[in-house]
């Protein structure tokens, strides 16, 4: 089966403005990758182009094997943009049903209460969208990225608009999405929330990918936190084969230990290293 | 079949518009003007029988229902216009464009489908519009233009190429600016046809030229004044000198070609928003 989403050495210029200046990047099918970067980094530019909404200058983007924008490619995907909406004269099926027909779903009205369900809207599944709180906007826009089961889901800024409880059933439905062995694109500035729900995650930075790995893979041990009869200390550059033996150690010299912890870098500090400290 | 699925929703996000409401109810206000305009003038000019070289009751048939054939060319261009000014990049803007566009829905069948709507609601407008200002001038002045269906026909493709016109300017600019542009454009046609009116009574040659060239540039207006034209086309003479000048622009039949030009200034509107939008970065 080919990857998900593969781009090779994509380059994205906007005049004199480069978006995207080489980025190689793959997904799995099934896999779950979050897309970070501070503003301007690129990574909507990169969404759309897999999407095939926006137009590489250079190298390539291919969905599933077929070349990005094709029309291979769109009936792989599903998408939900930064910024979308539906016309707010239809009800929450009745958006399911034109982009059903847009996708040529055969999932009818079983695939309707199914994604209705699935994001928590279906006692919503008459409500007009003008009558909807955004919440209820953004988690219908879930279920319309995921009308005609694609297999590549390029969801940007998902949970922008959402509250927590919101936000939760969004990490919740991306959980069983990779049990359908959907590949999913998270772009999202929400560190935390990727941190919880991606399997890899890449970071951009002035439009070159400069970090992509798991998330052990990103962060780096700090040392080990140690709470003795003294108080708590920081023991640095302690990984964590060496815990016993350092456990060890210490009773040896009479200390009393209480507790130790293995403090590895957050992904925040990661993210902040490698993009020269501008904000998410 | 996507551009007919796009035209179907289009044309019911039209119809629930409030500009739409707003069109239905002047235009209801308009008729009804028409029709007391027409039974005031009929009143009080019944009794102008001519004076053997002017046929009076052509003249004013003529120049009332060239009133009638204005105002629905007017109209019906204002719906072209605004059913149309935001189609592409102002619905981007909003985020309406970008869930259709992912879909494995090609862009030429968006474009196709929106203007499809557009015409669908505009033709039948400027349609019934005419039909009922022909009917109310047959009934209060007991007059009937020489041809009935060539002006209908010439309006009909004059909005549609609006439409068209309109849909190329959404690509580009945003809705306000393409708005103004427009309606600029529709004024420059206007003005354009008023100075061949004027170079055609006065004999001045370069405007003539000029009235030409526009007509080329912006056959709508040509065909606008075909319509007119239509209006009296079998009428000669000096009755036909006097509503030629007439205050709703010049009747004037137009280049030879003028019907196969402006069916492919259609064609070749809707291919360049094709082409434009099919390169254009979302």
């Amino acid at each position: 089966m080919p990857p998900a989403l593969t781009t090779r050495a994509l380059v994205k210029r906007f005049g004199r403005t480069t978006a995207l200046a080489g980025v190689d990047l793959e997904i799995e099918p099934g896999e779950l990758v979050g897309l970070l970067g501070p503003n301007g980094a690129g990574k909507s530019t990169l969404t759309k182009i897999a999407c095939g909404i926006v137009r590489a200058s250079g190298g390539e983007a291919r969905v599933c094997g077929a070349r990005s924008g094709s029309r291979r490619a769109r009936a792989a995907i599903g998408y939900l943009a930064e910024l979308f909406r539906f016309p707010d004269w239809l009800s929450a099926e009745e958006v399911l049903v034109l982009h059903q027909r847009l996708a040529s779903s055969r999932g009818g009205a079983g695939e309707r209460l199914d994604l209705l369900g699935l994001v928590g809207l279906a006692d919503a599944r008459r409500v007009r969208v003008s009558a909807m709180s955004k919440g209820m906007q953004q988690r219908l826009g879930v279920a319309q990225a995921l009308v005609g089961e694609p297999r590549l889901l390029l969801l940007d800024e998902p949970t922008s608009a959402l509250d927590p409880a919101g936000r939760r059933t969004v990490r919740e439905l991306l959980e069983r999405l990779r049990e359908r062995e959907i590949a999913v694109l998270l772009n999202s500035h929400l560190l935390s929330e990727v941190e919880l729900v991606c399997d890899r995650v890449a970071i951009l930075a002035r439009g070159k990918l400069v970090a992509s790995g798991a998330m052990d893979e990103l962060t780096q041990a700090r040392g080990l936190e140690v709470e003795t009869g003294a108080g708590v200390r920081l023991i640095k550059e302690v990984g964590r084969e060496q815990v016993p033996q350092v456990v060890r150690e210490l009773v040896a010299a009479g200390e009393e230990v209480y507790s130790v912890r293995l403090i590895r870098s957050t992904l925040e500090e990661t993210f902040l290293e490698l993009t020269g400290g501008d904000r998410a | 079949m996507n551009a007919a699925l796009i035209a179907f929703y289009a044309f019911r996000e039209t119809l629930r518009r409030r500009v739409f409401l707003a069109v239905l109810v002047l235009t209801a206000a308009f008729i009804a003007l028409y029709w007391l305009g027409a039974r005031f003038v009929f009143s009080k000019t019944s009794g102008f029988a001519g004076n053997g070289v002017v046929d009076a009751n052509v003249v004013r048939g003529a120049t009332i229902f060239g009133l009638a054939l204005f105002a629905t060319y007017f109209l019906g261009c204002v719906l072209a216009i605004f059913l149309t000014l935001g189609a592409i990049r102002g619905e981007a803007e909003r985020g309406l464009l970008q869930p259709l566009i992912a879909r494995p829905v090609g862009r030429s069948s968006l474009v196709i489908g929106r203007l499809l709507a557009a015409v669908l609601v505009c033709a039948p407008y400027v349609a019934i519009v005419y039909a009922t200002c022909l009917a109310i001038t047959r009934h209060t002045l007991h007059w009937t233009p020489d041809r009935q269906i060539e002006p209908l026909l010439a309006l009909m493709l004059a909005v549609a190429i609006i439409a068209a016109v309109s849909l190329l300017g959404s690509v580009f600019l945003t809705p306000t600016a393409n708005g103004i542009t427009v309606f600029m454009l529709l004024g420059v046609g206007m003005v354009a046809g008023l100075l061949g009116q004027i170079g055609a009574a006065l004999k001045i040659h370069s405007l003539e030229r000029i009235a030409e060239a526009s007509s080329w540039v912006a056959p709508f207006e040509a065909l606008y004044q075909r319509a007119l034209f239509a209006l009296t086309a079998e009428t000669s003479g000096m009755t036909k000198t006097v509503i030629s000048l007439g205050p709703f622009g010049g009747p004037q039949a137009g280049p030879g070609q003028l019907w196969p030009w402006s069916l492919a200034y259609l064609a070749l509107a809707t291919f360049a928003v094709l082409a434009v939008f099919a390169r254009l970065d979302l």
